[in-house]
């Protein structure tokens, strides 16, 4: 049984999915950049990701604490979360 | 305190036409949006005509990010307040956030996204529901739209009073400006072409069930039965008239009066034409025309006649309905009469009513299929909301 991952890429597809595209094209920069840049600055408030939460839950068939959306504040935490949950259920 | 209130930007989407040339150039020839609906299946309801906005790419107008949180009638509403900006040459950009206003009527909110979330919620699970219904179906949700999109942080509201309600929008802007707010979007637009949407409507035993786009809207016709469901509306923008004058904009005209009330044990749209008309310090021979409610519900029908003949005397004053070509657009209706009054006021051209053949007995004066040129300074606009709401507007060049 393969690991299941969450990486960027995951996390841009199911944002533009659930939330569409920011203005100014906060998602495009260089990958490294975006990965530490709060999400307010990219241009998802709290309920985009509350939305990309339950896209993400349904998906890879997990349950992620309300903490991560409040706690997780760049990318790079919110992908770091996600990840976390996947290797739990697995152990 | 009674500051003088100005309209000096349209925003408008109407069946008959998108934005306010279109719209105009259409109405001003009588020509109609309604035909059957296409935006559904509509043959298992009695009623299969409505006044559908064709040819919108909200995608076109709006950014990507706005579209999975928003419902057409929301995707209408930030497009006409663009519009309507625009025409008034106001960036809002450049203004104190604090000193602008969104006060806008709705009488259904987002019912189209909600038939959507509704499904997944049953069919799938709760998890499927979208994060954006939360606000996307709420009657609010076209007025905190358009605040965040503008950064208008001012005093807003909406109010829900069905028809009535496009007119006692502007009221409440016209308030708020008088306060001191310097500008405020305020009008509506509504959209329920929705399958949920259709049923509910269905409720009010009101809809035409003709299914001839010509014979279906009737007001005032003794063959009136019902009348045919729209989308769209208009949204002003609002000022102070000194503070548009200051800033050089252009000027539709005054909001000059208005009153508002509700039916008791008699109905109450007489009262409401005399006390807008005494907000305004107007006689009834200072108004250049009427735009009806136009029910085409016989009783409803009457009782307007009988009202408009008993402050204007028989066929005393031109009265027009212009939404026989858009057919009810519920809270949007008002605010497109209104914006429509103030394109009549500019060109000095009654739009006209089509499709009805008054009967003689209500004694009015209806503008029939042909517009009729006239001198007009002053308009006078009647809503009627389901429910008893009865408002009236003023407006003057």
């Amino acid at each position: 049984m393969s690991q299941p991952t969450f990486t960027f890429d995951d996390l841009k597809r199911i944002l533009l999915e659930g939330s569409g595209a920011p203005e100014g094209g906060g998602l495009d920069g260089d990958a490294q950049d975006v990965l530490d840049t709060e999400f307010s600055d990219i241009g998802y408030d709290s309920l985009a990701l509350l939305e990309t939460a339950s896209r993400i839950e349904r998906e890879y068939g997990i349950d992620l604490d309300e903490s991560v959306i409040g706690d997780a504040t760049t990318p790079r935490a919110f992908i770091g979360a996600v990840a976390d949950h996947l290797v739990a259920p697995a152990a | 305190m009674t500051a003088s209130v100005v309209v000096t930007g349209l925003g408008i989407t109407a069946p008959n036409g998108l934005g306010t040339k279109d719209y105009w150039s259409a109405t001003r020839v009588g020509k109609s949006g309604i035909g059957p609906l296409t935006r559904f299946d509509a043959a298992p309801y009695p009623a299969k005509l409505a006044g559908e906005i064709a040819g919108f790419a909200a995608e076109e107008h709006l950014p990507s990010r706005l579209m999975p949180q928003t419902d057409q009638v929301t995707r209408l509403s930030l497009v006409a307040a663009d519009w309507a900006l625009a025409d008034a040459g106001v960036r809002p950009a450049d203004l104190p956030a604090f000193d602008m206003g969104v006060i806008t009527a709705s009488s259904a909110g987002g019912f189209e996204f909600s038939q959507h979330e509704l499904k997944s919620l049953w069919s799938k699970g709760g998890e499927y529901v979208s994060a954006y219904q939360s606000f996307a179906w709420f009657y609010a949700v076209n007025t905190g739209q358009i605040s965040i999109r503008n950064g208008m942080k001012g005093p807003s509201g909406v109010v829900v009073t069905d028809q009535a309600g496009g007119l006692d929008a502007v009221a409440q802007a016209r308030r708020q400006i008088r306060k001191g707010t310097s500008l405020v979007v305020a009008g509506a637009v509504d959209a329920l072409l929705c399958s949920w949407g259709w049923v509910g409507l269905h409720t009010s035993g009101r809809l035409s069930t003709a299914d001839d786009p010509g014979r279906a809207y009737l007001p005032f016709d003794e063959r009136a039965a019902g009348h045919v469901p729209g989308e769209g509306g208009a949204l002003l923008i609002l000022e102070a008239a000194d503070a548009a004058r200051a800033r050089g904009a252009r000027v539709y005209g005054e909001i000059a009066g208005y009153a508002a009330t509700f039916d008791g044990r008699e109905p109450g749209l007489r009262k409401a034409i005399e006390l807008a008309l005494a907000d305004a310090d107007l006689a009834p021979s200072d108004v250049d025309v009427v735009f009806a409610d136009a029910a085409a519900e016989p009783e409803l029908d009457r009782i307007e006649a009988q009202t408009i003949v008993a402050v204007f005397g028989h066929r005393g004053v031109p009265v027009t309905a212009p939404k026989t070509m858009t057919g009810r657009l519920y809270a949007g209706a008002a605010a497109l009469d209104l914006a429509t009054a103030f394109l009549a006021l500019r060109e000095g051209l009654i739009p006209p009513t089509v499709h009805t053949d008054p009967a003689d007995r209500h004694g009015l004066d209806l503008v029939g299929a042909q517009a009729r040129p006239a001198a007009l300074r002053t308009a006078l606009v009647l809503a009627r909301g389901h429910g008893g709401f009865n408002s009236v507007m003023v407006v003057r060049s």
